[in-house]
């Protein structure tokens, strides 16, 4: 298929430029305009499975970390009905799982809770399911608590991508879908994991964990402490070189 | 089927052999699975392990594949697996008394395997037996007409030890219940007539079976060569795809005959799972030359070799059938190389088999699995027909479309196009279930009213009826008038009466139940959102509802409409949202308050501290205390 060109759209009433084969949330965080997102990821391919960066586009709902940008879009990213949905969709995500944020190590660097934050989550909204799911100790490393996983699947993708080792997969179905590991025991310590994979880096909450270091960064001083995962996102959007007006590859 | 123990190095020769026949491909997986699992009735870590090495994929992603689909199983079950199907007309039929007796006759408890491994009880989704249910699949085998006798039989089969070939052959009679033919069900079409009919008109001679199409005739002198021309008569049908979306068959042929990749591949997609549909399961069995022969003029538009029916696992009776018909086929000439010796021809079908999930039904998800993975709905763009089947041009077509195409190769697209109404070409095919007299296969053209059907199918004093499944819609008395046609009441083909005595709150509950069970579980909106639903709906049925529950159904339903990844999520809430405007008061009579209560009984919480003290005096019960 050719390339077709890059070009502007219009993002609450804004315009903005893309290159060919940027997505509408690519184009839109490139130019400094955020999209909250737990699943997209910059170094990987868009997912599009945790519909947090639900808008619309021409009037239509769509996943902008998925839809291509085309010239001429009319894309809204505002308002209160986007941000009844997004919070909605965050409240699902928490009531699907176990997250108990005071006492979670990972809090302050978890992106489900800097999000939750962003779109002005103040209550779970929805009765807790308290799924019952065991964590996985065996490795003397490295922790799995699957109370948190929220199936963004970019430990599987990183896993599989970046270290070339397949030690996440999903299974199940539904509501029941759960991560698996890479070993015939199903324990974490059966599989050739390391301590310097990608896919610990990745996580965006408190399930793949480094033991003995969950508290060496004090609450407070941590991640999202810091600076809001908003500015955050915008300052690691990858920006096409200057001048690149076309031809970027999908 | 499934024997008593079988050495590890025999289940070693067995599972070898199983990946030897299909060559170690990964798009075989799903298929390698089954057949791993057939045995004993699960599939051993070992083996998930050494299909992994086989294939080159990470342990990981088989065990991922295996848990996705409802008929594999990486545990071990009872060696006699019996799944109750869970339609909302089966329970009408008595199938949740059925299921409490056979527990009780096998003293094994629902959900269980039994002490002794030997059976395990369960229920599932529709299986697709809904004019001869309740019905049941044991070990995969679908038996219909369950009754309390069947029932016994069947315990006593199971305690004997019976293997499952050696019952009796009448227990897994399956009925056609044709009720009324139209032009499809009685065109009476020789095999392979089809495909003599699309090649003459591509090369512009005249038929010799020639017999009433005039139209055909006269646009001779200007019709297009080759593939050209089964295209045009085929846009000229106005043919709707009868799989539920009735987008335009003509264009969608037309669009993957135009996409430049090779090869590209012709798909039926025979996985049909909506609750209440069956006519796929009429067609395969006894009109499965129709839909090979509209698969074959199908290949021969779009210029592929090779096609696929994707069969729910569900009819896993049908594959035997289905693959000598298709060995009759290659014999006839009718498959293979240079099909009714037209050189250059070439084409062949595979079946493959599904393992109990609704979600394949939709065509992305469908392919995915048809490459052995986890069938989840894929983005689009792209669509199937320019990067399908292993990202090469697909069409994907319902078991009805490819049968009516089959018609319009023969008869002509003008002859089509002059029955039904002007939006809807064509004859629909309808599954009718529930509360009638005779139910079964009808065929009408477009444009017949619900009314018509409910006489003929002999319903009485009709409340509502569900049009197209749990996804459709539900209308009610005032509704009848209306039609069958995608202008009017679109459907997929189920057409689920129920009578004044039913309680549409539980009809809706049943649906609700479905979804959530069967969402695939890719996206966040509609994997927990079908959950909160079923749970605010049995919040309702265990009494203790209110309207903001009702509202919360209405604000997750938006959330469901506006994100989900594919159909499934966004018509989810359909049946709660319809039987919910249109009968209001089997729900209000459900509600504890007119604001709100919670979901927790505290009352009902204390049930386990009282008999666990064998307390149950007046001070033992909330309802005594001063406060309450």
């Amino acid at each position: 298929m050719s390339a077709p060109a890059g070009g502007t759209f219009v993002l609450d009433g804004e315009e903005v430029t893309f290159v060919a084969g940027q997505t509408v949330m690519q184009a839109a965080l490139a130019a400094g305009r955020y999209v909250p997102h737990l699943c997209y990821h910059p170094e990987f391919r868009p997912h599009g499975s945790c519909k947090v960066c639900t808008l619309k586009v021409d009037g239509r709902w769509v996943t902008s970390c998925t839809l291509p940008a085309a010239a001429g879009m009319r894309v809204e990213s505002r308002g209160e009905e986007i941000d009844e949905m997004r919070r909605t969709l965050v409240q699902m995500l928490f009531v699907e799982g176990n997250h108990f944020c005071p006492s979670c190590e990972k809090s302050g660097d978890c992106r489900l809770q800097a999000v939750a934050y962003d779109v002005g989550m103040m209550t779970p909204r929805f009765d807790h399911f308290y799924p019952d799911r065991a964590v996985d100790a065996s490795h003397p490393d490295i922790l799995l608590d699957f109370n948190r996983c929220i199936l963004c699947e970019l430990c599987v993708r990183a896993s599989s991508e970046v270290d070339g080792k397949g030690v996440f997969a999903l299974s199940g179905r539904g509501i029941t879908k759960h991560l698996v590991v890479n070993s015939e025991s199903g324990r974490l310590a059966d599989t050739d994991i390391a301590v310097t994979d990608k896919a610990l880096e990745v996580c965006p909450v408190g399930v793949i964990l480094r033991k003995r270091v969950g508290f060496a960064v004090p609450i407070g001083q941590r991640r999202y402490d810091r600076e809001p995962a908003a500015d955050q996102a915008l300052r690691d959007a990858p920006r096409p070189p200057a001048g690149a007006a076309q031809g970027a590859e999908g | 089927m499934q024997g008593p123990s079988i050495s590890p190095a025999d289940r070693q020769r067995r599972l070898d052999a199983i990946l030897e026949r299909h060559g170690k491909a990964r798009t075989e997986l799903v298929q390698i699975l089954r057949e791993a699992q057939e045995p004993e009735g699960w599939i051993r870590p070992e083996a998930v392990t050494t299909i992994a090495r086989a294939l080159k994929l990470p342990r990981a992603r088989v065990e991922g594949v295996a848990g996705f689909y409802g008929f594999l199983h990486v545990r071990p079950g009872g060696r006699y697996r019996l799944r109750f199907s869970d339609n909302i007309t089966d329970r009408m039929a008595g199938s949740e008394a059925l299921l409490a007796r056979i527990c009780e006759l096998l003293w094994v408890e629902r959900g269980r395997t039994s002490e002794d491994g030997l059976v395990s009880v369960d229920t599932t989704s529709c299986t697709g037996m809904c004019d001869q249910g309740p019905a049941l699949l044991v070990n995969g085998w679908a038996i219909p007409r369950l009754n309390r006798e069947r029932v016994e039989q069947i315990a006593e089969l199971v305690r004997a030890g019976q293997p499952v070939a050696q019952w009796p052959r009448e227990l897994f009679a399956v009925e056609d219940n044709i009720r009324r033919a139209d032009i499809l069900l009685g065109a009476r079409l020789a095999p392979g007539e089809a495909i003599r009919a699309a090649l003459a008109r591509g090369s512009g001679s005249l038929r010799e079976s020639a017999s009433n199409e005039r139209s055909w005739r006269e646009a001779i002198e200007i019709a297009p060569q080759g593939p050209r021309a089964v295209l045009e008569e085929l846009k000229l049908s106005n043919l709707r795809g009868r799989g539920g979306a009735g987008f335009t068959t003509g264009l969608k042929w037309e669009a993957c005959a135009a996409a430049p990749a090779t090869p590209r591949y012709v798909v039926c997609n025979a996985d049909e799972g909506e609750p209440g549909t069956f006519k796929d399961r009429v067609l395969l069995a006894s009109h499965a030359d129709l839909v090979l022969d509209g698969m074959t003029v199908a290949a021969y538009a779009v210029g592929a070799r090779h096609g696929y029916v994707y069969l729910r696992g569900e009819y896993r009776h049908l594959l035997a059938p289905l693959q000598a018909t298709l060995d009759r086929r290659r014999r006839d000439g009718l498959l293979g190389a240079s099909i009714c010796d037209w050189p250059g021809f070439d084409f062949d079908i595979t079946v493959h088999l599904g393992a109990g999930a609704y979600v394949c039904g939709e065509e992305s998800a469908l392919i995915e699995s048809l490459e052995g993975k986890r069938g989840v709905p894929r983005n689009r763009p792209p669509y199937p027909v320019t990067s399908g089947y292993l990202k090469q041009p697909t069409v994907v077509n319902n078991v009805e479309t490819f049968c009516a195409a089959a018609l319009i190769a023969v008869r002509g697209g003008e002859w089509y196009r002059g029955v039904g109404t002007a939006r809807s070409a064509g004859s629909k095919i309808l599954s009718v279930c529930g509360d009638c007299a005779r139910p079964g296969i009808y065929e009408y053209p477009f444009g017949t009213r619900v009314a018509q059907v409910l006489d003929d199918c002999g319903a009485e004093s009709t409340q509502a009826v569900q049009v197209s499944g749990a996804s459709g819609i539900c209308i009610d008395a005032t509704e009848f008038d209306r039609r069958i046609a995608f202008e009017d009441l679109p459907t997929a083909g189920a057409f689920m009466v129920f009578d004044e005595t039913r309680d549409m709150f539980e009809v809706a509950r049943n649906f609700v139940q479905f979804f959530a069970h069967e969402s695939c579980g890719f996206c966040t909106p509609c994997r927990v959102g079908t959950t909160l639903v079923r749970k605010l709906m049995d919040k309702l049925a265990a009494g203790l509802g209110s309207p903001h529950d009702l509202a919360q159904i209405v604000d997750i339903n938006r959330v469901l409409q506006s994100a989900s990844h594919c159909g499934l999520g966004h018509t989810a809430c359909n049946p709660v949202l319809d039987t919910m405007k249109r009968f209001r008061p089997a729900y209000e009579q459900r509600m504890v308050s007119l604001d709100f209560a919670p979901a927790f009984d505290l009352d009902g919480a204390l049930a386990r501290a009282r008999a666990m003290t064998g307390r149950d005096d007046p001070g033992a019960h909330l309802a005594a205390m001063p406060w309450a």
